[in-house]
Order: C-alpha cells, then structure tokens, then sequence
C-alpha cells in the first residue's frame, strides 16, 4: 500500500521560497529593462526587434517569463484559497491558472523564437 | 468586559464594506491588500495585454506603427499608467515584505514608515511615467 503525503512538511515553504527567488529575478530584470529604456536611443522598430533578437535578451525574458508563471502560480493560489470556499469553484479556477500560465509561457516562446 | 465594550454591537463581521467605509485599516494592512490586488490585475488582464504588444511590436514594421499608435489614445495610456502603478506597487511592497522576511523593518513605527514609503514611490514613479508619456 502507498501513502502518499501530498500536504506535508516543507510543502508550503517551498512555495513560499520560490514566491522570493522569482521575485527577485523579475526585480533585476525589471530595473535591467527600464535602464535600457532610460538610456538607449530613441526607440525604432530596428533598435526594438535588435535588442529580442540578441541571445541574452531571449533567455532572460523566457527566465522573467517563466519566473512570473511560478511567482503568479503561488499568489493567484493563495487568492483562489482565501476566497474561493466551494471545492469545485477552487478546483475550476486553480485549473484556469494553470492554463493561462501555460498560455503565456508558450506564447512568450513563440514571441521569441519566431 | 468594561460597558462601553459591551454597548458595540458585537461579533463584528468583516465584510468588504465594512474594510472600506467603517474600520480605519493601518497603512501596512493597504499596502498588503494592494499587493494581492495588483498582482491579481497584472496577471490578468495586464500580463496577455503586454504579451499582445510585445507580440504586435516585434512581428512587423506595420505591426510596431500600429502599437506606437494605439498606445498614443488615451484610453490605452490610462491603461498604462494603471500597469504602470500596479507594477511599481507590486514591486516597492514586494521588496518591503522581503525585508520583513528578514526582521528588517517589523517594529511598529518603521513598519508605518515603510508602508508610506511604498505609497508614495509607487505614486511617483506612476506620476513621472505619466509625465514621459503626455
């Protein structure tokens, strides 16, 4: 026989750490941005699509990207928590979540890889 | 229980009306409340709207004129600037709880400080984005 723990120790900590480290990167990568915007030159379509083309800029938006569907997965599920009493409606609404982490996820990729 | 206690109506339910128009919340409590609030509307609807210019702006020439020009009406910059005050909150009160993480700031008067802090740099970098823009 298996029993499983699915709400254990550490269960929450974990999301709650996690809910930091994406801050964190999200917070660099925020103050990254504006300091372009803040100093570069005027903004042509050329300077735009240049500066998601280069090789760093892909990978650090995918990393803000997936950062904020990890960070937002813990607040929104902490909201759907506090106020969402019937289990179905929780249920419903924590898969809607998901799905539009997904969704923005893979549309982030295609936006950079295209 | 003293009698002027015993004269309120009592249990006191919290309901939302009560939060706004009846109870005086301390100024951590709106900055925590705005947190959950603004991270609510950055997730939706302002996250799949940026992604939506993002997606315009970088697929064409055609594309990026047309986000230039739909972000000049006013409807679309109030949008902005409402992005722009929800993520500066969400930020400034961010950075403040994770310091509290770290027992910086928790004792009561630095607690209030902080709190007016983030009120007022999330107002002004909203105020300044709305100078750039007009």
């Amino acid at each position: 026989m298996v029993s499983r723990i699915v709400v254990g120790a550490h269960y929450g900590l974990g999301s709650w750490l996690a809910q930091r480290i994406t801050a964190v990167i999200m917070a660099v990568y925020s103050v990254i941005l504006v300091v372009v915007f803040m100093t570069g030159r005027p903004i042509s379509y050329g300077v735009w699509k240049e500066l998601f083309t280069q090789g760093w800029m892909r990978v650090a938006t995918l990393l803000f990207a997936i950062s904020l569907g990890w960070h937002a997965w813990v607040g929104v599920r902490d909201i759907v928590m506090d106020y969402a009493r019937h289990d179905g409606l929780r249920l419903g609404l924590q898969v809607i979540t998901i799905v539009i982490i997904a969704a923005y996820v893979g549309w982030t990729v295609q936006i950079l890889w295209r | 229980m003293s009698s002027a206690a015993a004269k309120k109506p009592r249990p006191k339910y919290l309901s939302l009306a009560a939060l706004l128009f009846e109870i005086r919340l301390p100024a951590p409590a709106w900055v925590s409340g705005l947190h959950r609030l603004s991270g609510a509307l950055l997730f939706f609807p302002f996250a799949a709207w940026l992604l939506y210019l993002l997606d315009t702006s970088l697929a064409s020439e055609q594309g990026f004129v047309h986000v230039r020009s739909y972000l000049a009406m006013p409807i679309a910059k109030l949008g902005l600037l409402v992005f722009v005050w929800a993520y500066a909150h969400h930020f400034c009160a961010g950075i403040r709880f994770l310091f509290l993480d770290l027992n910086k700031g928790i004792d009561l008067p630095q607690a209030r400080m902080t709190s007016f802090i983030v009120f007022a740099a999330s107002i002004a970098l909203t105020i300044f984005f709305a100078w750039r823009i007009w």
